[in-house]
């Protein structure tokens, strides 16, 4: 299909989509670590003074 | 809510909750159209069909340089104005600018092959981009290396600033001295010169891959502001514990 440079056509995009792929993985991974991180330790009940603030208001 | 509201880490995750599945379906979008447009696009009557890597190479390449100048920005807004978002900023979109340098790094190399036989030239515009890479993964070291984010903030916005000062010796690099890669074709006076056969897939892909960098800063920017707020909640467990 691309002719005698197939592979060097073929492998940048399949570098590019390798890279972006790791990207968006680890960004979604990320957010899931630290939302679960974040709950974890509001479980154990250390909040934010904001937070505090709102459970304490009338 | 206004602009200034936007200061606030709170009502900015709340913004990003709301933008940032819209903002993923039009990356998708844009880039399935971007996609198809590039495999459709003919060949060049010089480069044959490598002029398909261009759709991702120049993209990724454009990337690669406005990261850094969003990362100015942010340094100023880290040094002029202490906007809390700032640094915040910076820090999500350094590994972003990396990669998309990397990727304009390894692509180039694989359309230089074929069509000047060579991988790689210590040029100035391939140097230059190098170089680029070396001062992304130099910044992303700093904010490691010191752990008070506060301190590092100060210390990357600088680096960030000096570093800017490569961004028009990458643009103009081809201009001032003789270099295997071409002059610009987009970008320049006197209008693209490109065939809108090449141009329109390119400006395709170049807005799908933008999209694609706001999309994952916003996350990235999330995802820090989280990592921060956990890491002032284990200094207060600690203060606690320690009272």
């Amino acid at each position: 299909m691309f002719g005698p440079y197939a592979t060097f056509i073929v492998g940048s995009y399949a570098v590019v989509a390798g890279v972006i792929g790791a990207l968006i993985v680890w960004v979604a991974w990320d957010h899931r670590r630290q939302t679960a991180t974040l709950r974890e330790l509001e479980a154990s009940g250390v909040t934010r003074r904001s937070a505090r603030g709102k459970t304490a208001a009338p | 809510m206004a602009v200034i509201d936007l200061a606030n880490p709170t009502r900015f995750l709340k913004l990003v909750e709301r933008v940032l599945p819209w903002l993923a379906l039009a990356t998708a979008v844009t880039l399935a159209i971007g996609l198809q447009q590039s495999l459709a696009a003919p060949d060049d009557y010089q480069q044959g069909a490598t002029v398909k890597i261009m759709f991702i190479h120049v993209p990724n390449a454009w990337l690669a340089m406005f990261v850094w100048g969003v990362m100015s920005l942010s340094a100023l807004g880290t040094l002029v104005w202490r906007h809390p978002l700032a640094d915040v900023s910076a820090q999500a979109a350094a590994p972003l600018g990396a990669a998309f340098t990397f990727l304009a790094l390894v692509t180039g190399s694989l359309w230089g092959r074929p069509m000047w036989g060579t991988y790689w030239e210590w040029d100035a515009r391939m140097t230059s981009v190098l170089v680029l890479f070396v001062m992304y993964l130099g910044l992303i070291a700093l904010w490691r290396a010191v752990e008070d984010p506060a301190r590092a903030a100060r210390a990357a916005a600088i680096l960030t600033l000096v570093g800017a000062i490569n961004l028009p010796i990458i643009k103009f690099s081809v201009d001032w001295w003789n270099t295997l890669h071409q002059p610009a074709s987009v970008l320049r006076a006197g209008g693209p010169a490109l065939d809108n056969a090449f141009l329109i897939p390119l400006l395709t892909m170049g807005v799908a891959f933008s999209l694609l960098f706001v999309t994952l800063h916003l996350a990235a920017m999330r995802n820090e502001i989280l990592r921060r707020r956990i890491r002032s909640l284990r200094m207060m467990q600690a203060a606690q514990g320690a009272a």
